[in-house]
């Protein structure tokens, strides 16, 4: 309750210093007063429209002739691109660990590997949506399967580092313990390293989490993909001469997308550990 | 202590993975007869590197230039107000759960926004892009290294009658120093990812972000590679620099006690 | 002991300490604490978990403010204490700062009172002797063991010849034969210094073998349950003490006082 009202508190805290910044550019006329020094930031209502407007724009229609509110069609948006996000996380989330399982098996798997793993995150590939999705089409993936492939690529990384880590954290005593009763190495994964690990996971989780939407977004915009998010913060970008407002709203719209799928997130994290009896370490 | 003998342990490990990979990739695309228009060979994008080298170059110093100053600008900033916001703490208390709201959400989206506030053609809308999303991991991961604190150094400083500001310099930043060194190695590469991904919305065509557009829409795969091998290459240089940083800055990390 | 007359160096007077106040998780942890502790003399606290030992340390050292009473450290109150610098803390945990060299480490005091370059060099050299350390002095803390870090530690508490030194534990993760030698190097060092040491242990013989005083202490809310005095006679206490029968006798008297205050406390073992 107490967070809810802060992050009221922050929004409407945010809402007053962009009106505030609105008034004051304009009765200086955009310049800091006293000097002819312009402000960073226009202050006329192209450039940053009324709070109000953002907000009224939701509940207008998306288009001249089309019932439709900007709302549902953001709505409806932001659900395709979870999906593709979704998909990604998982997609990711699986390779990731894999991979961490992989290094952990093998030293020389490890040695040889991460350092590419690390380096992988240095390879924009998600510049590459335009040709994955051309690839994608040319074999036998749908767009938002291509999307979602390049959601995973940024997906993987994190799952990939701290799972390793997290698999290499139980005490060697633990890991011996296991080896007194003879218990083969996939038991001793499933219930020494793994359970140890989740306070390594779920920080991970949670960066991919939204790294995934990240990547389902860029993914959309570079690669044109219809349907999601990403489309339509190009297009309202493209007609922001018409209405900024909307370009603003869908990128709340993207923003809240985020916020919600972190919250996802940290709420499967507060179940699976409260359901084992752990409090969350954070 | 390194040998030399145990160096080159852990040297050949990755070049052999990385010659493999492309190996395989090399052999799939010519083995499986896959058209060069779907994934090019290695040895085409190594090819097309060397004739659309002009155009790569230009393209990459102005993308570059970008992302350098933006990361600089950015990691700053988020030091700068890390070490602020430590020194009060209710400002903290109040920030840092924001920052880390705001750093899960895809920031890139802002571009469009910033376009529309520093004009399309104006550096500064990508560098604003470029400073909104190194800024956030820089200034989060610092204050939370300002603020996570042995405290029994800071029992220790205050049996000792230190002021804050002597425990701000002598323990808080010190003990900062190898989480802010990790946000650099994070922020570093995100640089080059946010800059090329803020030129798909418009502004000058000189840069890498419209040449892999430009490129793929004529079906030059190979020339949108060789952008992406730029690309890599400035985030690379960029990782190795951060890498850099951290071993000079904070050298103590080698020991076991920090893992 | 002779009767002594000069002042206490620390005189504690109806010590309380609520944390939590008002809450439902009021917690009482320390109740109408008197005690006098003598300048030179070595006391240890001790009592079961819960007794408040550790908060009472740092009710003197002026790191937790008590409720009610009234602390004095060699007729000061302790805040003015601690701005003097009369205190030399080392905890359970070593402590040093990563960053810094096991000599800069021991500097670390001296650099923050103001103490010249030369002067700080020639101090850590003099410290690091002490605590017999000599050859690490540029090492990192993470090269040294455990027990060294430990001493390391006390050489740091020690640097600028504070009048009382606090610890909390220090000795707690040593294994037993490390945590012997340490207990002779520090009576060592506190027959060489002629400082105050309170220290906190939940070691029975620790306590007995070090002590001038053993303070037990019990718990919810902690108060002083009984003050043992401990004297072996002439000559410095040694290995050979350990076998004493008196020493057997002390560590006895203090297992059965700490056995008292768990059965008043309602807690049979």
């Amino acid at each position: 309750m107490k967070r809810f009202l802060s992050i009221v508190g922050a929004l409407i805290g945010v809402a007053a210093m962009w009106e505030g910044y609105k008034w004051f550019g304009q009765t200086t006329d955009g310049v800091w007063p006293g000097t002819s020094r312009e402000l960073p930031v226009a202050t006329d209502d192209l450039t940053m429209p009324h709070v109000g407007e953002i907000v009224g724009s939701l509940f207008e229609p998306v288009q001249r002739g089309r019932s439709e509110t900007l709302a549902v069609f953001l709505l409806k948006s932001a659900w395709f691109t979870f999906r593709e996000a979704a998909m990604g996380f998982v997609i990711g989330t699986l390779f990731g660990l894999g991979l961490a399982v992989i290094m952990l098996r093998t030293r020389v798997a490890e040695r040889g590997l991460l350092p590419w793993i690390n380096i992988s995150q240095t390879i924009p590939l998600i510049a590459l949506a335009p040709i994955i999705v051309t690839w994608g089409r040319s074999t036998f993936l749908s767009d938002t399967q291509a999307v979602a492939l390049i959601a995973a690529y940024l997906t993987f990384f994190p799952v990939a580092v701290n799972g390793l880590k997290g698999l290499q954290s139980p005490n060697p005593a633990d890991v011996e313990l296991m080896q007194s009763y003879a218990a083969p190495w996939s038991q001793t994964l499933w219930k020494v390293r793994l359970p140890a690990s989740r306070p390594y996971l779920f920080p991970a989780f949670r960066v991919a989490a939204t790294a995934s939407v990240v990547g389902a977004i860029v993914g959309e915009i570079s690669s044109g993909v219809r349907g999601g998010l990403g489309r339509v913060i190009l297009e309202f970008a493209s007609r922001y001469s018409t209405g900024p407002e909307r370009l603003y709203a869908s990128v709340l719209a993207a923003a809240l997308l985020g916020l919600v799928v972190f919250g996802l997130v940290a709420i499967a994290e507060t179940v699976l550990l409260k359901r084992s009896g752990e409090e969350a370490r954070a | 202590m390194t040998s030399l003998a145990s160096r080159l342990g852990s040297v050949w490990p990755p070049l052999v993975t990385g010659a493999l990979i492309l190996g395989v990739w090399e052999a799939l695309v010519a083995g499986l007869g896959i058209q060069e228009f779907v994934l090019p060979k290695p040895s085409s994008i190594v090819q097309a590197v060397g004739t659309e080298w002009e155009g790569l170059r230009t393209a990459g110093i102005e993308t570059g230039t970008i992302a350098v100053t933006g990361l600089i600008l950015g990691v700053v900033g988020g030091l700068i107000l890390a070490l602020v916001v430590t020194r009060f703490g209710w400002l903290s208390d109040s920030l840092t759960p924001m920052a880390v709201a705001v750093n899960a959400t895809p920031i890139i989206a802002l571009a469009p926004i910033f376009n529309a506030w520093f004009g399309l053609t104006d550096d500064r809308s990508n560098q604003a892009v470029v400073v909104a999303v190194v800024f956030f991991p820089v200034f989060i991961n610092t204050a939370k290294g300002l603020s996570s604190v042995d405290p029994d150094q800071i029992e220790l400083m205050r049996s000792l009658a230190a002021s804050e500001r002597t425990i701000l310099t002598r323990v808080r930043i010190p003990s900062a120093v190898p989480f802010f060194v990790t946000s650099l190695r994070l922020a570093a590469p995100l640089s080059v990812i946010a800059a090329i991904v803020a030129e798909y919305f418009g502004g000058p065509t000189n840069r890498l972000g419209p040449f892999i557009t430009q490129n793929a829409s004529f079906a030059r795969y190979d020339n949108a590679w060789a952008a992406i091998v730029i690309a890599s290459a400035i985030g690379l240089a960029l990782f190795a620099v951060a890498l850099l940083i951290e071993r000079l800055a904070a050298p103590w990390r080698d020991g076991p006690t920090e893992g | 002991m002779p009767e002594s007359s000069t002042q206490p160096a620390i005189q504690l007077k109806g010590i309380s300490k609520i944390f939590n106040a008002g809450t439902d998780k009021e917690v009482r942890a320390l109740e109408a604490i008197d005690l006098d502790i003598q300048p030179g003399q070595f006391i240890s606290l001790i009592g079961p978990s819960g007794c408040g030992k550790s908060t009472l340390l740092r009710v003197i050292g002026d790191l937790i403010e008590s409720t009610a009473g009234e602390t004095k450290v060699f007729g000061k109150p302790a805040h003015q204490a601690r701005l003097d610098r009369d205190y030399g803390m080392a905890f359970q945990k070593a402590g040093l700062f990563g960053w810094r060299t096991v000599a800069a480490n021991i500097e670390l005091p001296l650099e923050l009172m103001g103490w010249d370059k030369t002067a700080r060099k020639a101090k850590s050299a003099e410290m690091l002797d002490l605590v017999k350390l000599s050859d690490f002095g540029k090492h990192r803390p993470w090269q040294l063991s455990g027990g060294m870090q430990q001493r390391v530690a006390i050489a740091r508490a020690l640097s600028f010849s504070p009048q009382l030194l606090l610890m909390d534990e220090p000795f707690g993760a040593l294994d037993e034969m490390t945590r012997e030698h340490m207990q002779l190097e520090l009576l060592r060092i506190h027959r060489e210094t002629g400082t105050t040491v309170v220290f906190v242990t939940h070691s029975i013989p620790e306590a007995a073998f070090l002590s001038d005083r053993v303070v037990v202490l019990s718990p919810r809310p902690g108060r002083v349950h009984s003050v043992i005095e401990v004297d072996y006679g002439p000559g410095d206490r040694s290995d050979e003490t350990r076998q004493m029968p008196e020493f057997f006798k002390k560590t006895t008297e203090v297992r059965e006082a700490l056995r008292a205050v768990e059965v008043a406390a309602g807690e049979t073992l």
